[in-house]
């Protein structure tokens, strides 16, 4: 803790000094944000700290000056009073007064917030452990927003992997959720399984994922931009490792990238259908989100809803990409070894569901079953079969069994 | 008239306690068996303190992890476990227990009562805690690990607990059990056994703050007992409470806690107030400002706790009126706390203060927790606090009311009482040194978390981005220190237990007044077994009072 703390502490001085990047890591206020509402809820949360601060100012300079003055040395025969009818008053109707007059902003801030008519598109958010779904309510467009995967590899435990080498730690995404800017965008909320809380600071929007229950929320943003925030609600496990990403981006831009995504669709499915490996394709276009535009890779997710080839594959083919799919999808429940985090999350090692029917297998991993995320909208039938292929062979499991993509097919 | 029977059921114990010296059996014997409050008192006491080691020790584990970004010494879910266990292990088995231990030891003596009422349920109460809390700290070891859905105990995540859920859920009736027959019990002793001339409105306020504890305790320790049993029958016996696929409701089970989960917060620090209102005093040697009003003002607190629990939940998606109302019922509350902290001030005002160790303590607590209190008003505007919500704004803010607030008081309050119990002084000069080191560290641990906060961490996370870094190393040091410096209190504590020291007089402070005070140094194993006639030491009489006392067994000579 020692030279190496102070050195970091000398460091971070000095950097703060320089430039604004390292001002980010000394940051201590609330982002201002960049919505009409974030501003006033800036403007509502400086209010309340400056009338604090006021009130600190009175209440601790009495008190200070109090165990200054008053103490047995200065002031050696204590007053005899005890009590005030008019002085309890007194102080019972100011903080009062205050009190009323913070109330009545905030309250108009709050009806505003709640207001959520007269929305331009809608967005449906979906929290799975963990990961969010995102769906465009007004043009058909799905997918699947999960941490990236250079963070997802630096943040296991001994990865040995320095974080400061990861671009946007923990707060990068494969998939971002990409709104156009000047419009006033609805989400509606729900959970497949546990409560998560989608939170992004600059937009001052946070609002609780609840199975059973759809909340609605607004924002509008002013301008085009990247903001990141994560869940805020425990949600297991990994809840450290969902963020969001919002990528806010002209009408225009947004424009393109709906007729990309929806027009695209089936074109980008069929070049992965003759592509050698195409579950791996998807992987690789999900490791660089950084540069590959937000279109493609959302098309490389989208592909799921698209109708795949059904080609057949070889069984080492199936092994190596059902690992890779294994490692991104599976491996935060059950573990890169298979064996599970029992009693939550059981073992697929040795599991008789993953040495057994193998319609049994298929149909737990597309349906889902209890705490199991169906899979069957997320992932192709490429990799289904390849990932089930793998776990039915991987960590001494050896059934021998091979699952096509055909087999998939015909099960969904 | 129960005094009598009291008394009775007593004799065996009439020439002062078993100790060690009389054999290792009887001795523990007398611990287990024992019915005397200032016995009980002290075990409660001792039981708080270990607790808030072990939970100690898991904050610890808890900011080692968050020295740095990355995953660096436990894995995500061990990591969740330690903040769920401690925050139970702190507040279920430190901060109440604690407060338990003091009222045990002082409300007696305060209002001139030979015992607690029920002297076996006072045993009972207590023997619970230490198979309750080794119950609670065993599922840590089972399949599944120990509970890491927070303490709260949200569905369906909890539902995803191994096998250690049941235990947890056992575990947490037994506190409530524990709980439920202390706040009994000291209801009906402070109702029924004060001394003949002590109307309610001139009992001490640590008196009185603990009565209306005690009702709090009542009202909701039930509601907390119907949740978890909720919980039990949805995972193991098929009901769907809150299952939405089932039909039911995981938001209702947020209401259901948190109208156990806000009373519990008053539960926790009204008795802090009580110590703080008796210890100013002393120091000050000025009679506490507005005594009326503060009664008051802990009665408001404690019925508006009961109206605002959905303020725990503004992101959680009310109706927009629900949200209104709670947030206006929430500011209400700054009122009747800001009554108190004028009170105390007023109180200081033109006395004549010296800074003895507690009396440190109690200033550092209105200091802090005014700190703690503004945040909460901050947290109290909802459209604010969907952007602090379940972030380390929250974290600092409860942090700041439950350590220098309920915390520091309990601390002071065992350094005022402590000469009374043992019969010596402890170290002022080290008592001087733990206080200020507290009071640096407590602020390196936590005031950087509201910026770590408001910059968009949220609570409960492993790990975090490079942006956090800095403030949360910071954090982390001053746990670590904040930590050690509490063995100097240990230490000094033991030291007064040893009966090594200054050997301390019967009133030990020179501006104290209260009952407790009229009694030897060391208390007797039985005091007031005839109520007293006087209810407060008036300056002149106190050296008339105390020479009527046999020092061996408390009896009045004449």
């Amino acid at each position: 803790m020692s030279v190496k703390t102070m050195l970091k502490f000398v460091s971070g001085l000095m950097a703060w000094g320089m430039s604004s990047a390292a001002l980010a890591a000394w940051e201590v206020n609330m982002p201002v944000g960049v919505t009409e509402i974030s501003r006033e809820v800036h403007g509502l949360h400086m209010l309340i700290f400056w009338v604090c601060v006021a009130i600190g100012v009175v209440v601790f300079g009495a008190m200070f000056y109090s165990v200054f003055a008053h103490r047995k040395s200065r002031h050696p025969k204590p007053a005899d009073f005890h009590e005030s009818t008019l002085v309890e008053i007194i102080w019972t109707i100011i903080p009062f007064g205050i009190l009323i007059a913070m109330a009545i902003p905030a309250a108009g801030t709050l009806i505003r917030m709640e207001d959520t008519r007269g929305t331009d598109m809608t967005v449906k958010i979906t929290g799975y452990q963990w990961k969010w779904q995102y769906e465009y309510m007004d043009h058909d467009i799905s997918y699947f927003s999960t941490l990236d995967a250079k963070s997802n590899e630096a943040r296991r435990l001994g990865s040995g992997i320095d974080p400061a080498t990861v671009d946007n730690y923990l707060l990068e995404v494969d998939n971002r959720l990409v709104l156009p800017v000047g419009k006033k965008v609805r989400f509606l909320l729900t959970s497949n399984d546990v409560i998560h809380a989608w939170w992004v600071p600059d937009l001052a929007v946070k609002k609780d994922a609840v199975p059973g229950y759809i909340n609605e929320m607004w924002t509008q943003i002013d301008e085009p931009g990247i903001y990141r925030g994560q869940c805020a609600e425990l949600c297991g496990r990994d809840h450290g490792f969902m963020p969001v990403v919002v990528e806010a981006v002209s009408q225009e831009d947004f424009d393109a990238w709906v007729a990309g995504k929806t027009g695209g669709a089936q074109e980008a499915a069929a070049e992965e259908a003759v592509a050698e490996e195409p579950a791996e394709a998807s992987v690789e276009a999900a490791a660089e989100p950084e540069e590959a535009p937000a279109a493609e890779q959302v098309a490389a997710a989208e592909a799921p809803a698209a109708e795949p080839a059904a080609a057949e594959m070889s069984k080492d083919e199936l092994m190596a990409s059902g690992e890779k799919v294994y490692q991104t999808y599976c491996s935060a429940c059950h573990q890169a070894g298979g064996e599970g985090l029992p009693p939550a999350f059981p073992a697929l090692k040795g599991s008789a569901i993953a040495t057994g029917d193998q319609a049994a297998h298929i149909d737990i991993v597309l349906n889902g079953k209890n705490a199991m995320t169906p899979f069957g909208g997320t992932l192709n039938d490429e990799q289904l079969a390849a990932v089930i292929t793998y776990e039915r062979n991987a960590w001494g499991n050896d059934t021998g069994d091979v699952v096509q993509p055909a087999q998939i097919k015909a099960a969904r | 008239m129960s005094h009598a029977d009291t008394h009775d059921a007593h004799d065996d114990h009439h020439h002062g306690p078993v100790t060690l010296k009389d054999g290792f059996v009887p001795w523990a014997l007398r611990w287990i068996g024992t019915t005397n409050h200032k016995d009980l008192g002290t075990l409660y006491l001792i039981f708080a303190f270990t607790m808030f080691f072990i939970g100690g020790v898991m904050s610890l584990i808890i900011r080692a992890e968050l020295f740095q970004p990355g995953m660096q010494l436990v894995s995500p879910e061990f990591f969740n476990s330690m903040t769920t266990m401690h925050a139970l292990v702190m507040i279920f088995g430190g901060v109440m227990p604690g407060f338990v231990g003091l009222a045990n030891w002082m409300v007696p003596l305060m209002i001139g009562a030979g015992d607690l009422a029920l002297p076996r349920v006072n045993n009972w109460g207590f023997w619970i805690l230490p198979f309750a809390f080794t119950l609670l700290l065993s599922t840590l070891f089972m399949d599944g690990g120990g509970p890491a859905s927070g303490w709260t105990m949200y569905p369906p995540l909890v539902l995803q607990t191994g096998d250690a859920l049941p235990f947890v859920i056992f575990a947490i009736h037994l506190m409530g059990i524990s709980s439920i027959t202390g706040a009994i019990n000291v209801i009906v002793t402070i109702l029924n056994l004060r001394a003949p001339s002590m109307t309610l409105l001139k009992m001490p306020l640590f008196v009185w703050t603990w009565l209306i504890t005690a009702y709090l305790l009542i009202a909701v320790m039930p509601v907390l007992a119907g949740a978890v049993t909720m919980l039990l029958t949805d995972r193991y016996f098929g009901t769907s409470f809150f299952t939405a696929a089932g039909g039911g409701d995981p938001v209702m089970f947020q209401h259901i806690f948190w109208f156990f989960g806000h009373p519990e917060v008053y539960i926790l620090i009204l008795p802090a107030f009580g110590i703080v209102s008796t210890i100013i005093p002393t120091f000050a040697r000025k009679a506490l400002f507005g005594y009326d009003s503060m009664v008051y003002a802990t009665a408001s607190i404690a019925f508006l706790s009961f109206i605002v629990w959905a303020h725990h939940m503004f992101t959680v998606g009310m109706p927009v009126a629900g949200e209104l109302f709670f947030m206006f019922a929430t500011m209400l509350i700054a009122v009747p706390t800001g009554v108190k902290v004028f009170n105390w001030i007023a109180t200081m005002w033109r006395g004549s203060m010296t800074f003895e160790t507690p009396m440190l303590f109690a200033v550092g607590f209105v200091f802090l927790f005014t700190i703690g209190g503004f945040s909460g008003l901050m947290l109290a505007i909802a459209p604010a606090d969907f952007q602090y919500h379940d972030s380390y704004f929250v974290v600092a803010h409860f942090h700041y009311v439950l350590v220098p607030g309920a915390v520091f008081s309990i601390i002071a309050g065992v350094y005022y009482w402590i000469p009374k119990w043992t019969g010596v002084m402890y170290s002022e000069f080290w008592g001087k040194v733990h206080f200020w080191l507290s009071a640096i560290f407590i602020n390196v641990t936590f005031f950087p978390q509201h910026f770590v906060g408001l910059a968009g961490m949220p609570r409960r996370i492993p790990d975090y981005n490079g942006q956090f870094a800095d403030f949360n190393w910071i954090s982390t040091v001053g746990a670590f220190a904040f930590f050690l410096a509490q063995f100097i209190f240990i230490f000094n504590m033991m030291r007064c237990m040893a009966r090594k020291g200054e050997k301390a007089t019967d009133r030990v402070w020179e501006g104290a007044h209260g009952l407790e005070w009229t009694v030897p140094s060391p208390a007797p194993y039985h005091t007031f077994e005839v109520p007293p006639e006087q209810i407060s030491i008036p300056e002149d009489e106190l050296t008339a009072v105390h020479d009527e006392f046999d020092a061996l067994d408390g009896h009045k000579l004449t």
